[in-house]
């Protein structure tokens, strides 16, 4: 196990600085005036408020930058959205928040992503316990061709326990308001579920490794308005506990379920026909949506563009 | 509303919907495909149908007069003689069926996982790949002659039964890795991404995913390759299986000592007796028995893969 804690300040000496992200930025299209994208008026989060720090984050697929300039300060017991049209990379950015990245082979991540203090693409760092403290949901329910128990038990399993499951399985199941629905059929093949009830599973399915942070990449997008509703309410409910992240199509949903909203577009380079994503504007959600800064997260949210 | 008869539109002119969407025999290149694909099925049925009924008609009568001799007798010189039969060639596909499980099962699956789960996508493991695709299509008699030279001739000339298994063995791994592979890179990404988002290793991926999901694939592959083993006849003439008379031999015929000993296979006693038969015409008659008992152990083993493929494809939901 390595050890992922604020108190190893020698962590950060392995961070990789990609030196060309501070430049080769100057050809945005639309011709605004660049404002600083973590423009939150109030505080700034610090000490155990802080869960991510990210600075300067690109992310790479082989060659070609896909993300770039992301600077994300995600705070403790908050709901995150990351709002953007097609291809701006906001679920690059997300699976780079616990490696989910490093299944594919030629991804490749630039700058600085700090948790709890410790950058994540140090070399010293298992991305294994990484997943485990900060979980994942994904935008197609995937539960495992297994019974309904053996889904939510998986994690704890594989992280070797053995006893208690029975309780980590229901308490899991309660949280993500399932359990009055499966309790009576948890040795029946999860299949079965509805994709709603699918969703929720998947979210029992990763709070069962008690984890700090839950990344939720467009978990409502299968779903139909009610499952979606459920999902929401859902969120709101764990928030307490958890920190969420949650990447979605649905600029509603982020109004509705977040208390920060970061809007990420996208860039022609014309030179090779390439998009890159960026973090455009990134602020409380009821600011974002009401007064933002940027024209094009204005453009964005009020249907102009995307 | 349009009910039959009326027009199309205000400038219908007499057209009619029933002339617009009645069947017009629009699609016959389609009917004329369709036609062709029915009948090269019914060729290959047909050529499989008079096969069958050669080989019953002339092994029937001996499976009908004395089946359990048959079953329990001995490659002999002429046909006429009581215990003419085929127990050691059943004896030496039973235990070349086992080498090629114990040899090339193992080591296919490996490879297969190995290759699409740890190694890197490079011009080397694409050579790789191509390699094994090709070695699938080498003619079995090329590996007949890889068993004769690294099995038969080191050991002073002397054919066992082991030389034969591991040459069958080796025959289908290629085999065994290109369908266990395609099995493996069948099992959706969504599933391995579930397991890795909640911390398992690759190990834990590998173990709990991607075998469970992959395995009706691997094993009807693996039992696939196991009935082509039992059905070759041409690597084994070379690395020395007995075609005319091997003398029968005490002991027990699943005994481990019979792999060190002189051997025949079904395919090999078929190949001897049809020999035989211009000389002697009762063999033609042994033959298709022959023929007849070692098709029924293949279909009974692809009817085992398919029934063993429906229970693990269930049991994943």
């Amino acid at each position: 196990m390595v050890n992922v804690t604020p108190s190893v300040p020698d962590a950060l000496k392995g961070t990789r600085v990609d030196e060309e992200s501070t430049t080769g930025t100057g050809d945005i299209q639309v011709a605004v005036p660049q404002t600083s994208a973590s423009a939150v008026p109030n505080d700034e989060p610090s000490g155990d408020d802080l869960v991510f720090d990210v600075s300067e984050l690109s992310v790479f697929y082989g060659d070609f930058r896909a993300v770039r300039d992301v600077n994300m300060k995600i705070r403790r017991n908050e709901i995150t959205a990351m709002i953007g049209p097609s291809g701006c990379g906001k679920s690059t950015v997300l699976r780079s928040f616990n490696r989910m990245n490093d299944l594919i082979p030629t991804a490749r991540v630039a700058g600085n992503l700090l948790y709890r203090g410790v950058n994540l693409y140090d070399d010293r760092v298992d991305p294994v316990e990484v997943r485990r403290r900060i979980g994942m949901v994904f935008q197609k329910p995937n539960p495992f061709p297994k019974s309904i128990y053996d889904n939510v038990a998986y994690g704890p399993r594989v992280a070797g326990r053995k006893r208690g499951l029975d309780e980590v399985v229901e308490s899991s199941l309660r949280k993500a308001a399932l359990w009055d629905e499966v309790k009576d059929r948890l040795q029946d093949s999860a299949i079965g579920l509805s994709g709603g009830q699918q969703q929720r599973l998947s979210i029992a399915r990763a709070i069962a490794v008690d984890p700090e942070v839950l990344l939720m990449d467009e978990p409502c997008s299968a779903l139909d308005p009610i499952a979606t509703a459920r999902i929401e309410e859902l969120m709101a409910e764990i928030k307490a506990e958890y920190t969420i992240l949650i990447v979605t199509h649905n600029m509603q949903q982020a109004a509705r379920v977040s208390d920060r909203t970061a809007f990420f577009s996208v860039e022609l380079d014309e030179a090779n026909d390439r998009r890159t994503g960026l973090l455009v504007e990134y602020t409380d959600t009821a600011k974002l949506f009401s007064n933002p800064d940027d024209e094009r997260t204005e453009n964005y949210i009020t249907g102009r563009f995307g | 509303m349009a009910s039959i008869g009326s027009t199309i539109g205000n400038n219908g002119a007499g057209r009619r919907v029933e002339d617009e969407i009645f069947r017009q025999g629009r699609d016959m290149r389609g009917a004329g495909f369709r036609v062709v694909l029915l009948s090269t099925l019914a060729i290959s049925v047909l050529i499989l149908i008079v096969l069958l009924v050669q080989v019953f008609t002339d092994g029937w009568p001996v499976l009908d007069a004395r089946f359990g001799e048959f079953w329990s007798g001995t490659l002999r010189s002429r046909s006429s003689d009581a215990k003419l039969g085929i127990s050691q060639g059943i004896i030496g596909s039973f235990w070349i069926a086992v080498f090629v499980a114990a040899l090339a099962f193992p080591v296919g699956i490996s490879a297969a996982v190995y290759l699409e789960e740890y190694a890197p996508r490079n011009w080397f493991t694409s050579v790789i790949d191509i390699a094994i695709r090709n070695l699938a299509g080498v003619p079995s008699v090329v590996y007949g002659l890889l068993g004769l030279f690294l099995f038969v001739k080191t050991r002073d000339g002397n054919s066992a039964l082991f030389a034969g298994g591991i040459t069958l063995a080796i025959l289908v791994l290629p085999i065994v890795i290109i369908t266990a592979a395609e099995a493996i890179r069948a099992v959706p990404s969504s599933l391995k991404e579930g397991a890795y988002g909640v911390g398992a290793t690759k190990w834990d991926v590998i173990r709990s995913q991607v075998l469970p999901f992959a395995a009706p694939g691997i094993l009807t592959g693996t039992l696939l390759s196991l009935s082509r083993a039992v059905g070759e006849a041409a690597p084994l003439i070379l690395v020395g299986a007995i075609t005319d008379r091997l003398a029968p031999r005490g002991g027990s015929a699943l005994s481990l000592d019979q792999i060190g000993e002189k051997f025949t296979a079904m395919p090999i006693v078929i190949v001897g007796w049809v020999q035989q038969s211009g000389r002697d015409e009762g063999f033609s008659a042994a033959a298709g028995a022959a023929i007849v008992v070692l098709l029924a152990f293949v279909i009974l083993m692809n009817s085992g893969a398919v029934l063993l493929r429906n229970y693990f494809e269930k049991k994943r939901g």
